[in-house]
């Protein structure tokens, strides 16, 4: 009898931990630190040294790790998700800023942006296993869900290239807006989604034929062209929505991804950068730059139901269920 | 040592790499030659022997911008090529630009003053030609002295006047004490900052003409503070723009009151202060490539090229009827690292930018300023908007 009441208030108290568990990480570039957050309750945890100047940061497939770009650093740190230690590091080359982690979680492509190039990085070994030249300072990186294609945005050249994961070399290159930030595959690895900060645009690119199938501009009553910049790019899991990050137009808009108008803008923070689904696509993440928060959109009613302050600089945010 | 070993290692990987992952956008190549034309200078006399005097300003930018342009190339198969031309101290740049340019280039970086560029884009020979003002700073030249094939990559003085004019209502200081130089810059300058008060509504309660001596050693205390004892003021303004006096002034005046305008807080195309929206990329690529920072005319040419660049990667041309009309488009939008899209008015080919206001060691604010706002773009509430211009430029 009572190991039953033991057990089930384990149970509850199990099935309590995993309601409130999720935890939105999000670097803060100028306070050198992780900011964790628990998105439900709404409220920042904790505030964690993390290194110089983070900025790029992704999780693992099984959620265990978390890689953080820290600038100034030179490096990619690999953090333990509960203990928060740092279990090592991988050769990123000079100032990493973004990366990405390939479906499988054993491969780091990394942006070199002084040098022009994207490093390799076998995960187990940490290593770098190939130095991939492309165009003048690339940001933007990505790889299609299929594992097929690593894109990688040059933001001077005004590129994308298709780089094949299998040979890592580039087999294509669509010249696209000027200043490319953010690539972003949708989740049947079909479109490539481009972000341009310059043209205030964003182009859909089909995935197989390397060919731009639109361009969608924004409007916004009040802000001037000028002002609109988008930077980061997602899109859900049944490509109904694409939620475009419009940087110093403090907004993000939501997208159809199916007729590819814009439904709706939402204002969010200052400078809003970076965003990030919860696990369920219930819910929408965004870093806001300088009004040192981040926003919580809430994805049923297409509405922005909290902003929490973190730090100084939010950059880039990573989420685990 | 160690540093030329990495870098030889480096060159060495980019060899091995450029074998083995061959670009694929490479089809015909298209080759764009431009002409890169200045001036030898005469060294002026120094204010103080903090800052070496800089002999390629300009030059440095046009090839670090032959370099991004190139690297884009490797995809597009197109192919940049600059060519110099240092005209001797004595010589006559005309002489060089018929006997070495005309009908050779079509595009030419000018790093020359406004006398020799408007002299330049008289000749017949310019006519067909597109040539890239880098230097300059005139209003007159973006106003009744504008000329058709002539784009100007730097803010004109009535851009900075503004930039540090909407700074100062910002911070509510619109009693103006204003110090004028003696050479005619200084006075074009001066009277950029007038149109500025005016325009913005702020009050200059002083002006005076520096008349004292040019020398560090022998500019004593004494003399700034006398010559500052004016009525109160809120913030002096100094137009001084071969610096012969102004860095003296700051906490040397009568009244204790911040120093603004060619010395103190200065308005700028760029700074090394500068760090925000990326370039902090630029700024590392060009020191790593010139062993300095980049100044004003390095940036203006380095703009210049990056606009020819981005207008043949679109257009897929280098003839220049349809590079103009990219240039001139409302398609055309480049990054300058300030955090908004440049472009061209079309009413007097200035470029549309963002002006950087900067301290000696800090970078201070990015006009247009927050809350000046424009119909269009607020970039244009800097310099003559159409409205204003008497520029009579039909662009061809």
């Amino acid at each position: 009898m009572i190991k039953k009441t033991c057990l089930s208030i384990a149970i509850a108290l199990l099935y309590l931990g995993n309601v409130s568990a999720e935890s939105v990480f999000v670097t803060l570039e100028n306070d050198n630190a992780l900011a964790v957050v628990d998105p439900i309750a709404g409220k920042l945890i904790k505030t964690i040294p993390i290194g110089q100047r983070p900025r790029g940061i992704a999780i693992s497939p099984d959620y265990k790790y978390l890689y953080i770009a820290t600038s100034d650093d030179n490096t990619i740190k690999v953090i333990d998700t509960v203990s928060f230690k740092e279990l090592g590091h991988l050769p990123s080359g000079k100032d990493p800023e973004t990366f990405a982690l390939n479906p499988a979680g054993n491969r780091v492509y990394v942006s070199n942006e002084d040098d022009s190039l994207v490093t390799v990085i076998d995960v187990p070994t940490k290593k770098a296993i190939k130095q991939i030249k492309v165009g003048v300072e690339p940001e933007g990186i990505t790889v299609s869900p299929d594992n097929r294609w690593l894109v990688s945005a040059s933001e001077t050249t005004n590129m994308v290239h298709w780089i094949d994961t299998k040979t890592n070399t580039i087999v294509e290159n669509s010249l696209v807006d000027p200043r490319p930030r953010a690539v972003s595959f949708t989740a049947d690895s079909q479109q490539l989604w481009v972000s341009s900060e310059m043209a205030g645009s964003v182009m859909v690119l089909d995935a197989n034929k390397q060919q731009l199938l639109k361009t969608i501009k924004f409007e916004i009553s009040g802000v001037t062209a000028d002002k609109i910049q988008p930077v980061g790019v997602v899109i859900d899991k049944q490509r109904h929505h694409a939620y475009v990050a419009l940087g110093p137009a403090n907004r993000v808009a939501v997208i159809n991804a199916q007729t590819f108008e814009v439904e709706k803008i939402l204002l969010v923070g200052q400078r809003v950068w970076n965003l990030a689904f919860s696990p369920d696509q219930k819910r929408l993440y965004t870093t806001n730059g300088t009004s040192n928060d981040i926003s919580i959109i809430d994805l049923d009613s297409q509405t922005v139901t909290k902003s929490i302050a973190v730090g100084t600089y939010p950059w880039g945010v990573a989420v685990k269920p | 040592m160690m540093p030329s070993l990495n870098r030889i290692l480096i060159s060495l990987l980019y060899l091995l790499l450029i074998n083995t992952t061959q670009p694929v956008y490479a089809k015909a190549k298209l080759s764009i030659n431009i002409a890169y034309l200045t001036q030898e200078q005469k060294i002026p006399p120094q204010l103080s022997n903090l800052d070496p005097f800089v002999i390629d300003k300009g030059l440095k930018g046009a090839e670090l911008g032959i370099a991004d342009n190139n690297t884009t190339g490797e995809f597009t198969g197109q192919q940049f090529n600059l060519v110099k031309f240092i005209v001797p101290l004595e010589a006559n740049v005309a002489d060089t630009f018929n006997k070495d340019i005309a009908n050779k280039f079509q595009y030419v970086i000018i790093n020359l003053n406004a006398e020799q560029l408007n002299t330049l884009a008289d000749l017949p020979a310019a006519k067909n030609m597109l040539l890239f003002d880098v230097s300059t700073l005139d209003d007159s030249l973006r106003n009744e002295q504008c000329r058709s094939n002539v784009l100007h990559l730097l803010p004109n003085r009535a851009m900075r006047a503004d930039a540090l004019a909407q700074y100062m209502l910002k911070k509510r200081w619109s009693k103006w004490f204003l110090v004028i130089g003696s050479s005619p810059e200084d006075r074009l300058y001066a009277e950029a900052l007038k149109r500025s008060a005016k325009r913005f509504g702020m009050k200059i309660v002083t002006e005076k003409t520096w008349e004292h001596t040019f020398d560090a050693r022998k500019t004593t205390q004494s003399d700034i503070a006398v010559f500052t004892q004016v009525d109160d003021y809120d913030v002096l303004v100094v137009a001084d723009e071969h610096s012969e006096f102004g860095e003296y002034l700051d906490y040397r005046t009568w009244l204790a009151r911040p120093v603004i305008g060619t010395q103190g807080l200065i308005a700028s195309a760029w700074h090394k202060t500068h760090e925000n929206w990326g370039a902090i990329q630029i700024q590392n690529r060009f020191k790593e490539k010139a062993g300095r920072w980049m100044e004003e005319q390095d940036y203006g040419a380095y703009l210049a090229i990056r606009a020819l660049g981005e207008a043949t990667t679109r257009s897929l041309s280098s003839e220049l009827k349809l590079i103009k009309a990219y240039l001139l488009s409302p398609a055309f939008a480049l990054n300058g690292y300030t955090g908004a899209p440049l472009s061209f008015r079309i009413w007097d080919g200035q470029l549309r930018m963002p002006v950087l206001l900067a301290a000696p060691r800090a970078s201070i604010a990015v006009a247009p300023i927050e809350g000046f706002l424009h119909p269009k773009t607020e970039l244009d509430t800097l310099g003559f908007d159409q409205a204003e211009s008497h520029c009579q430029w039909t662009p061809q």
